[in-house]
């Protein structure tokens, strides 16, 4: 049976919901743990549970098969931010292997109403991307790390998050199945 | 928090209310909200050992996104001007709010037959149940009692002081049960406008 792409489509829900949501769990977060290095370690955790549901959510949107190269994969990460989160980050700042990119948000709804107060300067507060990213790509067979170099939150004109491509994984039969 | 010396850093930043406050018209996909909301409530229940704590935990969450929305929405969509009397604050909730945050009206306000002090908003289907199936051992979970700490943080906030909690009837019912000084205060006011 195959699915229309439209009516995947239309479901959406008021980004200040999701903003504000995002915001109440970090703040818990930090909490919780009163150590942002460990706060930043679980949001990447939460991120990476998140991007290994939502490859498969993308895949059946986009309909897309496999990258040809590490710029087609950036251009499909783009794509996903455009799906999941509405906004477009340009890819900048290309490594000269290929193999490491940039991603330059101008906005972000993740971090709308935030101020980050002074104690909160290691803080990576939307290092969940980091995770949805590292996840998803792992479930295509491809290991990803990646980082923010610049953040709106600390000040600089931009948020900036660099991509680099580590490996490809290779098919592994899931422990404990024969 | 961290034990090292903070030197505070002279930033060139521009504070929140340096800027205009956005129309409230951007969205993200269902699917985004529904992950991080799964995580949200797995992170509570790592946290707790039973349902009823778990749903607390929830609510408090919720609490914490309600007295950020209240502001927000009265500036936005009613220019500074908070309500005063209880069925226009309670149908505030059931529509401006609930358009904003979940995309379309909650479904039912009702009262209580036998207590004036106890209101129901009925919902179908939740934003935040749409992908949740509970399991069989935590029957009793109903995970929109997040937003039924929305609705309340929202009502204490605007100085309507009560509780609420989220039930499985007719879909989920969140049941909103003021305090009495609320309902003899409004009956004041009404008595003074009918004179």
């Amino acid at each position: 049976m195959s699915r229309q792409g439209a009516r995947l489509d239309a479901k959406k829900v008021n980004s200040e919901l999701f903003t504000l949501t995002y915001g109440t769990l970090v703040s818990q977060l930090l909490k919780d743990y009163e150590n942002v290095d460990e706060v930043n370690k679980q949001l990447e955790r939460m991120g990476y549970n998140i991007g290994i549901r939502l490859i498969e959510d993308f895949l059946a949107r986009t309909g897309s098969g496999r990258c040809y190269d590490f710029k087609d994969t950036a251009e499909k990460i783009q794509a996903g931010f455009r799906i999941f989160l509405g906004v477009s980050p340009t890819i900048s700042n290309w490594g000269p292997g290929g193999d490491e990119f940039s991603l330059i948000f101008e906005s972000n709804p993740l971090t709308e109403f935030v101020e980050l107060p002074d104690h909160c300067l290691n803080l990576k507060y939307c290092n969940i991307l980091a995770g949805v990213l590292r996840g998803a790509c792992e479930m295509v067979q491809m290991e990803v790390t990646s980082w923010f170099v610049q953040d709106q939150l600390k000040g600089d004109n931009v948020t900036e998050l660099r991509v680099k491509f580590i490996k490809r994984l290779e098919d592994a039969i899931p422990a404990g199945e024969d | 928090m961290s034990n090292a010396i903070t030197i505070s850093v002279v930033r060139p930043k521009t504070s929140l209310l340096d800027k205009p406050l956005s129309k409230g018209k951007g969205e993200v996909s269902l699917s985004s909200f529904a992950l991080l909301f799964s995580e949200l409530v797995q992170y509570c229940q790592n946290r707790v050992y039973t349902v009823p704590e778990l749903q607390t935990k929830l609510a408090e969450m919720g609490q914490d996104v309600g007295s950020k929305v209240i502001d927000l929405f009265f500036v936005r969509d009613r220019s500074w001007k908070r309500e005063t009397k209880l069925i226009h604050m309670l149908f505030f909730i059931k529509t401006t709010l609930w358009k904003s945050l979940f995309g379309r009206e909650a479904d039912k306000l009702e009262r209580a037959n036998d207590d004036e002090a106890t209101y129901y908003i009925i919902e179908d289907e939740p934003l935040v149940n749409k992908y949740i199936s509970v399991p069989k051992d935590k029957g009793s979970l109903n995970c929109a009692v997040f937003v039924a700490g929305i609705i309340e943080a929202v009502l204490n906030g605007c100085g309507f002081a009560c509780k609420v909690t989220a039930h499985w009837h007719k879909g989920t019912t969140y049941m909103v049960k003021f305090e009495d000084h609320v309902i003899s205060r409004d009956k004041q006011l009404g008595d003074q406008k009918s004179m």
